[in-house]
């Protein structure tokens, strides 16, 4: 039986709902490794300790807590010092951790402080007698690379949304333990984290996607974007380079090749001609609609449900149907 | 100050890719290949960055001849000189290259060592910071504003919903995501000048691969697209769509 690792991300105190997802990946691992261990890891200000009860819904066995007063944003180097001790602490037959901003900084620090290698954003894995399998989309999502990891810990990065976080109700050992690193010597600081826009969803972990590109004229015209989304409640609002560039909307807002990657089950293509560098951001979504004036754009080409004609009248009645389906739930 | 830009050589994604007869590599086939995107970035700020405060750029590459190519671009655009670290195929494990560039790094007396915050073709983004662990030194990752002064460095970078600002100090290693800078066009001056700089090419010492590739698939092909209608009057049938055959509603 192996023990399986997995970080549980923070974000100024509460869990983000990739820890959740991190730590079911992690007890699919154990259980289909021989039932092994869930060995969890939780970094932050005094005070996260309490949120550790809540790994042990979605199967941690073990909860180790780290609690310091600057840890209440993330340190590279200390929380990288910290899970690779924690990693060579035990006989890991794999740690997960989440391909999220953070994720994708903090795994590879580990992978190269315990030696090992690393399989990042994947989408789904194996653990076999000798190796792990991972799945990694790859070239802009246009080549699916199957990998294998060999040497333990083999330590994985899950792509946000790959694993529904299953609950599995057990009640979680909780452990205390220092910092490996003293945060008054890191040499790297967060000096500021600040929020932007309302507690919007973000673009790599919502469910649904509205984008807006050129065809909608002017930047004020995304409100028209921002009510669908507001309409259809789970969505997230993107934008095409085009749009980014002129300053209609923020750069982290991009969806395409220099942007975002994202696959959500939905994706609604607004005023967007479909350049292949955008196209490159999107084209593994589940269901694609686009809405454009030109019935030729190359949009059209991979939408799964298109309509040609004005933007703002279709969009305007798709927001209104909308409300009124959800009204009579 | 001196600052080494690590770029990757990838083909252009535009392209339409099929498999090799192994299916483990891609058919190379027609394939054209470029400076990776965020590379091209990271090497634009290390540009700028000496123009402003004096130094010089130095290109470092790992792969085939072919990376010869992209390495006389990164010199037309204004690095000093370019090193090839020479291997007949590109691993796929970022450590196997984190080790081969950490040991050309070592003892190069860099203040800053940059890299794209992800290659386009391997999406793993991991090499940077791999590096910076081998190195021993700071690195902030995924970095979309940058400012260095007097041995110290302050850079914000995205995430989910909010943003950090994150202060080092010199040495240290970032990696670039878009938005800093916009690469330059090499000048026919720049391209002539390139010719007559120097490439060093030495044997790369990759490390032990440990992740290797098992097999290359493609996605299946997304059905053709379909018009569904037009104007507003299409709507009712696009929501009876989305909630029974799509049933994403």
């Amino acid at each position: 039986m192996a023990s399986i690792f997995a970080f549980a991300e923070s974000r100024s105190g509460e869990l983000r709902r990739v820890a959740f997802e991190t730590v079911a990946a992690a007890r699919q691992a154990a259980d289909a490794s021989g039932g092994g261990e869930v060995h969890a890891l939780l970094i932050g200000a005094p005070g996260i300790a309490a949120r550790a009860e809540a790994l042990g819904q979605y199967g941690a066995d073990v909860v180790t807590v780290v609690e310091h007063p600057a840890l209440d944003r993330y340190s590279p180097e200390v929380f990288a010092a910290t899970v690779a001790r924690q990693l060579k602490s035990g006989s890991f037959r794999a740690g997960f951790f989440a391909a999220s901003a953070e994720g994708r900084d903090l795994a590879p620090r580990v992978a190269a402080k315990v030696g090992v290698s690393l399989a990042s954003d994947i989408t789904g894995f194996e653990i076999k007698a000798d190796s792990v399998i991972a799945v990694h989309p790859a070239y802009t999502g246009k080549v699916i690379v199957k990998l294998r990891l060999s040497g333990t810990p083999a330590l994985l990065s899950l792509r946000p949304g790959a694993v529904a976080p299953a609950e599995q109700p057990r009640t979680a050992r909780v452990d205390n333990t220092a910092p490996a690193l003293d945060p008054s010597s890191a040499r790297v600081v967060v000096t500021d984290l600040s929020a932007r826009g309302s507690a919007k969803l973000d673009l790599g972990e919502a469910t649904v996607v509205v984008s807006g590109g050129r065809g909608l004229r002017a930047a004020e015209n995304f409100k028209l974007v921002e009510d669908l989304a507001d309409a259809l409640g789970n969505a997230a609002v993107g934008a095409t380079r085009a749009v980014t560039d002129d300053g209609w909307r923020p750069a982290t807002d991009q969806i395409g090749q220099t942007g975002r990657l994202v696959s959500p089950d939905l994706y609604i293509a607004v005023g967007i001609s479909g350049a292949v560098q955008h196209l490159a951001g999107m084209r593994t979504a589940k269901t694609i609609v686009a809405i454009n004036k030109d019935k030729d754009a190359p949009i059209f080409k991979i939408a799964d449900y298109g309509i040609v004609g004005d933007l703002f009248e279709v969009v305007l009645r798709l927001t209104e149907e909308i409300r009124k389906a959800r009204q009579h739930r | 100050m001196k600052v080494a830009v690590c770029i990757k050589r990838v083909p252009d994604m535009e392209m339409r890719f099929s498999l090799a007869a192994d299916r483990k590599s891609l058919d190379q086939a027609g394939l054209k290949y470029e400076m990776g995107d965020f590379d091209g970035y990271a090497l634009e700020v290390g540009l700028q960055l000496v123009e402003k405060q004096g130094g010089e750029v130095v290109v470092i590459s790992l792969g085939p001849d072919g990376v010869q190519e992209t390495l006389r671009k990164g010199l037309a655009m204004g690095a000093v000189r370019a090193v090839h670290l020479r291997v007949e195929e590109v691993p796929f494990d970022g450590m196997s290259i984190a080790y081969a560039l950490s040991s050309e790094l070592k003892g190069g007396d860099y203040d800053l060592v940059l890299f794209g915050r992800v290659a386009t073709d391997t999406a793993n983004g991991a090499v940077g910071p791999m590096t910076a662990e081998l190195l021993n030194l700071p690195c902030v990752t995924s970095v979309s504003q940058l400012n260095i002064a007097e041995g110290r460095g302050t850079a914000q970078r995205e995430l989910e919903g909010s943003a950090e600002t994150m202060q080092f100090t010199l040495p240290a290693v970032l990696t670039i995501d878009e938005g800093i800078a916009r690469p330059r066009l090499a000048s026919l001056k720049g391209i002539m000048a390139a010719k007559k700089k120097p490439l060093e090419v030495k044997p790369a010492a990759l490390g032990e691969a440990r992740l290797v590739v098992e097999s290359l698939a493609l996605p299946p092909e997304r059905p053709a697209g379909r018009i569904i209608g037009e104007g507003a009057d299409a709507v009712p049938e696009l929501l009876r769509l989305l909630q029974t055959e799509a049933k994403v509603l």
